[in-house]
């Protein structure tokens, strides 16, 4: 019988802890993301004239004296894509927002090369409007990180801020976010072409630099890079102060335990917004990802706690009964 | 005189010794790994070796049990799991009412071992529930969390690994119960040890 009444209140509790949506956070931006998009954004017509070129793979040289069209290439760095930049977080921009109004003029005159490209915090820092993102603290986090002693290293080599999209903040589905936020470290990580621009170090091969790791494609796919590679700050939502490679998280214990590191770097938002009395956070991480030890249900262990009681003392009961009876 | 059977053919001997030691490594980095947390905290023995132990000890268990399966398969050992459907529950309750009252009045065990009936109403749907049932769900669930990228990702809305790890864990708990019942109970032979001695040497005495 004790068995089958585990069992209905496993079942139970799991159920109605993962099955509780309404824990899920509601995206606070989700009308706003509706309306994005080019038919939305009002400066879109001046913006084709730069996308014209700076958004196809090849643009045309037109000679119009000796009346010559070429092809050319559009180099990487200055491609924009299109559907990317209007679903970005900037995506109500018009490029002369950023660019000089010098762009306007074809060819481009060399003091627009030249130009400074601005930072998050020239526009973003201490400002009311984003205080919440706390840019200030994340660039003295910047400046604390191995990133910082690059040469050449800025914000806009993670946040390209023509495709950028604020993720984990509101977030639906954390795989996907996890998959996008990995893809930003992996693009220079797990590419050498772009690694190599920026410093002179080795190949990294990420699935060689982590083969003590277990379940390696399960990690992968359920954390992101930052979890491991950063040091939790407790007053921003995502770390950005990157460790060097031999003080990243190795112990397994860090994540799989009830005061898992997660809790303090994935789920952080989550944990913030849905911290309950029990301590823990079962409801908002069963709905999306499981971690194995981080995921106590408290009432099973209640109950593992009363069943295992309960059977010592029927057996110190009967011991104690066999001792009299014998005497 | 004494009545001597010989019911644990040394394969049975040789599974069980196996079986308990695993089952115990089992228990022992189950609850350490279950328990784990920070440095501060309870801990059996380091994590990572408690993962270990854990993996290693649940395949050999494994293989184990297939030996288990295979000896009551091409043996005469199953008999002992049969269940009959007639006078289920008034077996095990008079067998319960024995364990509960009778034995200290010292009354005559009502299902005394024979050679065809070796185990009491309760020690068989307890066996049978535990290694027909309990072990296939644990060494299932165990596979899957030991391989977590054949898991079903999303099993009507919740998480594959969830329900995995919550099975895993919860049928893990219930056998260790289950193997503290069976080793108190083996005290109840004529002498606490006396059962002890069966499955070591293979022979079941007792003085009729």
């Amino acid at each position: 019988m004790k068995i089958i009444i585990t069992l209905i209140v496993t079942l139970v509790s799991v159920f109605s802890l993962a099955g509780n949506n309404s824990l899920l956070p509601q995206d606070p931006e989700e009308e706003s993301q509706i309306l994005k998009g080019i038919e939305n954004n009002i400066f879109a017509e001046d913006n084709e004239k730069c996308l014209v070129c700076h958004g196809e793979p090849y643009f045309q040289l037109v000679d119009t004296v000796m009346g010559v069209t070429q092809n050319r290439l559009m180099c990487n760095d200055y491609f924009i894509e299109r559907d990317d930049f209007y679903q970005s977080n900037h995506w109500s921009f018009a490029c002369t927002d950023c660019h000089s109004y010098d762009f306007e003029i074809f060819p481009h005159p060399t003091s627009t090369r030249l130009e400074e490209p601005y930072q998050c915090n020239d526009c973003h820092g201490y400002d009311e409007q984003y205080a919440q993102y706390q840019f200030e603290e994340i660039q003295i986090e910047y400046n604390e990180s191995t990133h910082a002693e690059i040469e050449n290293f800025s914000c806009w080599k993670c946040h390209d801020p023509h495709s950028y999209k604020v993720s984990i903040r509101n977030t639906t589905n954390l795989e996907e976010t996890i998959l996008y936020d990995n893809n930003i470290c992996l693009e220079c990580h797990a590419n050498f072409n772009n690694f190599q621009l920026l410093t002179d170090r080795d190949e990294i091969v990420v699935v060689e630099s982590h083969n003590w790791l277990p379940n390696q494609s399960a990690h992968f796919t359920s954390v992101r890079c930052i979890e491991c590679h950063t040091e939790i700050n407790d007053s921003i939502l995502v770390a950005h102060k990157v460790l060097p490679k031999d003080k990243a998280v190795k112990r397994c214990t860090e994540c799989h335990t009830s005061d898992s590191r997660l809790l303090a770097t994935l789920y952080k938002f989550q944990s913030k917004e849905f911290r309950s009395d029990v301590g823990f956070l079962n409801g908002v991480i069963f709905n999306q990802s499981y971690v194995i030890g981080a995921n106590r249900n408290i009432i099973l262990n209640y109950l593992s706690y009363i069943i295992f009681g309960g059977v010592l003392l029927v057996v110190f009961v009967h011991i104690f009964f066999r001792l009299i009876r014998r005497a | 005189m004494t009545k001597r059977l010989y019911l644990y053919p040394v394969w049975i001997r040789l599974w069980h010794v196996v079986n308990a030691i695993l089952f115990l490594i089992l228990i022992f980095t189950g609850i350490s790994m279950q328990f784990a947390g920070s440095e501060r905290s309870f801990s059996l023995i380091r994590f990572e070796q408690a993962v270990t132990w854990h993996n290693v000890s649940a395949i050999i268990l494994t293989f184990n049990y297939v030996v288990f399966i295979l000896g009551n398969v091409f043996t005469t050992n199953s008999r002992h799991y049969k269940i009959r459907k007639e006078n289920f529950w008034s077996d095990l309750l008079s067998q319960l009412k024995f364990y509960s009252f009778g034995m200290f009045k010292k009354e005559k065990h009502p299902f005394p071992v024979t050679y065809e009936q070796k185990f009491n109403p309760l020690q068989k749907i307890s066996y049978v529930l535990a290694m027909y049932i309990g072990m296939p769900v644990l060494i299932i669930t165990g596979i899957g969390l030991l391989f977590p990228e054949i898991l079903l990702h999303q099993f009507f809305g919740v998480s594959g690994l969830l329900i995995t790890d919550i099975l895993h864990i919860t049928i893990g708990f219930i056998l260790s119960v289950f193997m503290i019942i069976h080793i108190y109970t083996c005290t109840l032979g004529e002498k606490p040890i006396t059962l002890f001695k069966s499955m070591v040497n293979g022979y079941h005495e007792e003085h009729e």
